[in-house]
C-alpha cells in the first residue's frame, strides 16, 4: 500500500546544544554489504519495538518520459507477492504478528516500513528482502491497482483545489520535461495507460540492494542487525544501477504567476516559491544560512511575517515560510500567506516583500539570532524522544544521496551561521529569477475572496 | 493505515504499551492533585498530558466553539506577559504547550527540556489561572478559527460526518463540531472565556499523565505549584446521555466533484461496556486498521473501487458509535454502498471462523506497544487510563482482555451492533444513481 505521499519532503534535522564540543544527532551504526548495500542502525530501548525500513532511491523523478506514476502505482503493486509468499501474503504474516506496514513515494525516493515487536524482525526482513527482486505481477492486479491509485489521486488532487493548483503550478517553476515538474501520482491520462510491464520495467531498473538503504530504529543490537541483514540482503545480487540523472535545474523555466479558482476554495492562498541550493548543490553553509533564515522569518507565531502581517497589520490569517534542501536536486524556500476576508491576495504579496527587505536593511535585532539558535539546536533532544525520528531524518538523507555526516554535523553547521550568512541568503531568495507566484481564489465573484 | 487517518476516532484508552516492565506509578502531591506517571530517563525532558472532563459539548447554547476558542487562545498571553511576550518565553526555552478541546474534555499538552522545568510548569500555570484574554489575540484567533471552519465547509470528509453526526444526534449537543459555527464563534466575548475558565477547568475533573525525567517527588510539587490554584469543583453542567439515532437513512449532498465521500455508522458500544473488546475484535475483522479486514479486501483489493476504505469504534462519554468511510467515483458509490451492507450483514449473520478471529487477536494483542515509542504518546495512554477506569496495571491486563474474547462473544457483539438495514450512510458528491432516503 502506497499510501503516504511526501510531495514535499519536508525532512527537519535536529541538533542539541552543549558547550565546546558538538554532540551528534542520532549517533547511528552503519555498516555497507557487500553488494553495496548501506546499512544503519539506530538502538532506542524504551519499548520491545522494532521500526525496518528499506529505502529505495529512486522515486518518481526517476520514471521514464510518458510513464508518470508509475514509481507510486509499482509501490502499491510491492505488496501483491512473490513466488513465496503470494496473494498479499507479506500483509496477512505482518497483521497476524500484530505489525503495522506503510510505504511512500515522493520525488526522490521510495520507502517501505513496517513497525513489530523487536522478537519478529528476522520474519520482516525475511519477507521485505524477498520482495526486492522476487515480486510477482499479475496483469489484473495491475488493472484494478491502477483503479485504487486512480481514486487515491481523485481524492488527493481533484477533490483539493490546492494540490490542483501546485500541480499546475510545479510545471512553471522548473524547466520543461524537469521530472520536479511532474506530479508524483501521475498524470491522469498517463496513470491511465500504465500497464504490467511498466511496472516491471521500474522494478528492474530501480530495486536492487545497491539501490537501497536499510534503516533499523529500535530495541536491536548491531550484532544482531549486521547477522541478519547479510543474511537476507546480503545475498541479493548487485544490479551495477546506473548513476542516476543530474537532476539541477539549469534550463530556463517558464516562471509566472499562476491563478487557480475555485468555487470550493474557502480560504484564498498566496505563496512565491523560489529555488534555492539543496544538499546537493548547494555550499553547507548556505544551507544552514537558508534554514536559520526560514526559522527566523516565517517560523510560526513568533516570526516576523507573522507579527508584522498577521498581528500588526491582522491582514492575513496565516503566514510563513518553508524551506526543503534535503533534495537530489535543488532545494525551494517558500513563502506563503493567506487573507482575511476583504485583504487582496496582492496587498499580502507586498507586504511579505516589504518585511523582508526590512530585514535585509536594517538587519537583525541585538540577540535574534542566538535566540533562534538556541531553539534549532535544542530540537535534538526531542528528536531523539521518537523512535522513528532518526530513521525518517537518516533515511531520506541518505536516500536523496546526502551522508550520515550531513545529518551529524547539523549542531555545528546551525551554531556557525553569522547575521552577514542570513542576510546574504535572503537577499539570494529576493533576487532569484527563478521563482513563481501561486494564487488560490474562488470564483464565486462574492467580496472576501481575496481577488 | 493510511487510509484510516482520517477517521477521527480517538482510542486514547486502547493505545499501545509495552508488557515488558513499564512502572505506572499514582502520585498524589499534599494538595491532592493526583498524576499517573512512568518515569522515563532516556532523554532529558518532560512529557505532560492532561484533560479536564467537559468539552465543547458543554458549550452554552450560541457560544457553541467557545472551550475551542479558549483552548487557542490561553497561551496567548498569561500574567504579565502579552501574547507575544508569552509564546516568546516558550519558543525560546524549546517548550511545547498547546490545549485542544474535543466535545467530551478539554486537553492540555505540554513537554519540556529538563532544564527549563521550573519555568515551563511556571507558564503553564500561569496559562491556566491567570490567562489574560487580550482583545488582540481573541480577535486574531477568532479569524483564524472561522477561516477554517469555512474551509471546513467545502471539506467532504468533514461534510460526511458532520451529517452522519447530526442525523444521529438531531438536537443534542453531539450534534455540534466543536469548533462551533462562523456565527456562534463571532458571538463570544471576553467575558465567555473568562466563565469558562472560571466553571470548567477545576481539580475535580482533571487527569494527568507524566512520562520522563523526573521523581515522584519532584512532580508532587510541581502538581501544586500548577494545578492547586484551579477551584476544586467544575460547574454542574453535563451532556445527556444519547443513543446515536441511526434510522437506515441515506444522506446525499450534491456536491461537484469527482469523487463521493462516504461515511456511514451507527450506535456502538462506549469504552466501558462490557462488549467493548468483543467490538473491537469485531471492527478489525470488518473494517480495522491493517490491510487485511473484509472491507479492505473486498472494496478495494479485488474491485479497486477505493483508496481508502474503513471502520472504527467511535465511542463518546454519552454514547457511542461504529463509524466508516470511504472514497469512490462517482460512478461507483452505488455499488460500493452495497458492498458495505453485505459485510455488515455477512458478520451481523455470524459468519466468522476460528482462524479470522485469532488472527484479529494476535494483531490486536501483538501491535499494542508499537505507539509505545515517545514519551507523550504514553503519557496520552496513561490520561485515558484514569478517564475510563482501566486501572494502573491496564498495560500488564490489555493484552489478557483481547485474549479471553471468543467466537461466540464475537459473534454475540455482531449480532447485537451491526445492522445493515440501520445503518445511515452520507454521500457527498455526485454520486450515480444513488438518491437521499430520509
Amino acid at each position: 500500500m502506497m499510501k503516504i505521499i511526501f510531495s514535499l519532503c519536508a525532512v527537519v534535522l535536529f541538533a542539541l546544544a552543549p558547550t565546546g564540543v558538538w554532540a551528534a544527532v542520532f549517533n547511528p551504526q552503519t555498516f555497507t554489504l557487500k553488494n553495496g548495500m548501506q546499512v544503519v542502525v539506530l538502538p532506542n530501548h524504551r519499548a520491545p519495538v522494532v521500526l525496518h525500513m528499506v529505502w529505495y532511491k529512486a522515486g518518481s523523478v526517476d520514471e521514464p518520459k510518458g510513464k508518470s506514476g508509475i514509481a507510486h502505482l509499482l509501490e502499491h503493486l510491492m505488496f501483491k507477492g512473490t513466488q513465496k509468499n503470494p496473494d498479499g501474503e507479506f500483509s496477512k504474516r505482518l497483521a497476524q504478528h500484530g505489525g503495522q506496514e506503510n510505504a511512500f513515494t515522493s520525488l526522490d525516493y521510495t520507502g517501505y516500513h513496517q513497525t513489530i515487536a523487536s522478537d519478529r524482525l528476522e520474519m520482516v526482513m525475511a519477507l521485505e528482502a524477498d520482495r526486492m527482486s522476487n515480486l510477482v505481477l499479475a496483469a489484473s492486479d495491475v488493472e484494478t491497482e491502477r483503479d485504487v491509485v486512480l481514486e487515491e489521486r481523485n481524492s488527493r488532487i481533484e477533490n483539493n483545489p490546492g494540490a490542483k493548483l501546485r500541480e499546475l503550478a510545479n510545471q512553471t517553476l522548473y524547466p520543461q520535461d524537469h521530472p520536479y515538474g511532474r506530479p508524483i501520482i501521475g498524470w491522469r491520462d498517463e496513470l491511465a495507460a500504465l500497464t504490467r510491464e511498466d511496472a516491471l520495467a521500474f522494478y528492474q531498473a530501480n530495486y536492487a540492494p545497491d539501490n537501497a538503504v536499510l534503516v533499523i530504529a529500535g530495541d536491536v543490537k548491531v550484532d544482531q542487525v549486521k547477522r541478519l541483514a547479510k543474511k537476507y540482503y546480503g545475498t541479493i545480487k548487485a544490479h551495477q544501477v546506473q548513476p542516476r540523472r543530474n537532476m539541477l535545474t539549469t534550463a530556463p523555466i517558464k516562471g509566472g504567476e499562476t491563478v487557480y479558482k475555485d468555487a470550493r476554495v474557502r480560504q484564498p492562498v498566496w505563496t512565491n516559491s523560489v529555488i534555492q541550493p539543496s544538499l546537493s548543490n548547494g555550499s553547507v553553509k548556505r544551507v544552514a544560512a537558508l534554514e536559520v533564515l526560514s526559522e527566523i522569518l516565517g517560523a510560526g507565531g513568533t516570526s516576523r511575517l507573522y507579527k508584522k502581517l498577521v498581528i500588526e497589520a491582522a491582514d492575513a490569517v496565516s503566514t510563513g515560510t518553508y524551506y526543503n534542501s534535503n533534495a537530489r536536486g535543488d532545494g525551494k524556500f517558500i513563502f506563503y500567506a493567506s487573507p482575511r476576508p476583504g485583504v487582496k491576495l496582492d496587498v499580502l504579496a507586498a507586504a511579505v516583500r516589504t518585511e523582508s527587505q526590512r530585514m535585509v536593511d536594517q538587519g537583525l535585532e541585538v540577540g535574534e539570532l542566538e535566540r533562534v539558535k538556541t531553539r534549532m539546536l535544542s530540537t535534538a533532544i526531542f528528536a531523539r524522544d521518537e523512535m522513528k525520528t532518526g530513521a525518517y531524518t537518516i533515511g531520506s538523507a541518505l536516500a536523496a544521496g546526502h551522508s550520515i555526516a550531513d545529518v551529524e554535523d547539523w549542531p555545528e553547521r546551525i551554531s556557525n551561521v553569522t547575521e552577514q550568512d542570513v542576510l546574504e541568503a535572503l537577499k539570494a531568495v529576493l533576487s532569484e529569477p527563478r521563482q513563481i507566484t501561486t494564487k488560490l481564489m474562488s470564483d464565486d465573484p462574492k467580496p472576501g475572496d481575496g481577488s | 493505515m493510511n487510509a484510516l487517518k482520517f477517521l477521527l476516532v480517538l482510542f486514547v484508552s486502547v493505545m499501545p504499551f509495552a508488557a515488558h516492565a513499564v512502572d505506572v506509578e499514582r502520585v498524589v502531591s499534599p494538595g491532592g492533585i493526583e498524576a499517573w506517571l512512568v518515569q522515563d530517563l532516556a532523554n532529558p525532558l518532560v512529557s505532560m498530558q492532561f484533560e479536564f472532563a467537559g468539552g465543547a459539548a458543554l458549550d452554552p447554547k450560541g457560544k457553541n466553539g467557545l472551550a475551542n476558542l479558549a483552548a487557542s487562545t490561553m497561551d496567548e498571553g498569561a500574567g504579565n506577559l502579552d501574547s507575544q511576550a508569552f509564546q516568546q518565553r516558550l519558543k525560546d526555552q524549546s517548550i511545547q504547550l498547546s490545549f485542544s478541546a474535543s466535545l467530551d474534555r478539554f486537553s492540555g499538552q505540554f513537554k519540556t527540556l529538563k532544564i527549563h522545568e521550573d519555568e515551563a510548569f511556571n507558564l503553564l500555570h500561569s496559562a491556566l489561572v491567570k490567562p489574560r484574554f487580550d482583545a488582540e489575540p481573541i480577535d486574531r484567533l477568532k479569524r483564524q478559527i472561522v477561516s477554517g471552519i469555512r474551509s471546513d465547509s467545502e471539506n467532504p470528509g468533514v461534510v460526511a460526518y458532520h451529517a452522519l453526526f447530526a442525523g444521529f444526534f438531531k438536537d443534542h449537543v453531539y450534534a455540534r463540531r466543536a469548533k462551533g459555527t462562523v456565527k456562534s464563534v463571532e458571538a463570544i466575548n471576553r467575558g465567555d472565556l473568562k466563565q469558562f475558565v472560571k466553571t470548567r477547568l477545576a481539580r475535580q475533573n482533571l487527569k494527568i499523565g507524566v512520562v520522563g525525567d523526573i521523581t515522584p517527588a519532584r512532580l508532587a510539587e510541581l502538581l501544586d505549584k500548577t494545578f492547586l490554584a484551579l477551584p476544586l469543583t467544575p460547574g454542574p453542567a453535563q451532556a445527556p446521555e444519547i443513543k446515536a439515532d441511526a434510522q437506515g437513512r441515506l444522506v446525499v449532498i450534491d456536491k461537484d466533484v469527482v469523487q463521493s465521500t462516504i461515511a456511514f455508522g451507527h450506535a456502538g458500544p462506549k469504552r466501558k461496556d462490557s462488549d467493548f473488546y468483543a467490538a473491537l475484535v469485531l471492527n478489525h475483522i470488518l473494517g480495522g486498521g491493517s490491510f487485511t479486514s473484509r472491507l479492505y479486501t473486498e472494496v478495494r483489493e479485488k474491485r479497486g473501487l477505493a483508496y481508502s476504505v474503513g471502520t472504527s469504534l467511535y465511542p463518546l462519554i454519552q454514547s457511542a458509535m461504529i463509524v466508516g468511510r470511504a472514497g469512490t467515483e462517482n460512478a461507483r458509490v452505488a455499488e460500493t454502498i452495497d458492498i458495505i451492507r453485505a459485510q455488515w450483514k455477512r458478520l451481523a449473520e455470524g459468519d466468522l471462523g476460528q482462524e479470522e478471529l485469532s488472527h484479529a487477536k494476535t494483531y490486536l494483542t501483538g501491535s499494542f506497544p508499537l505507539k509505545f515509542t515517545s514519551t507523550d504518546a504514553i503519557a496520552g495512554t496513561l490520561v485515558g487510563m484514569q478517564t475510563y477506569d482501566l486501572g494502573l496495571d491496564y498495560l500488564d491486563q490489555r493484552n489478557s482482555y483481547i485474549d479471553q474474547v471468543t467466537l461466540k462473544a464475537v459473534q454475540r457483539v455482531a449480532k447485537k451492533y451491526l445492522d445493515a438495514d440501520m445503518l445511515d450512510i452520507v454521500v457527498v458528491g455526485k454520486p450515480q444513481g444513488v438518491v437521499s432516503k430520509p
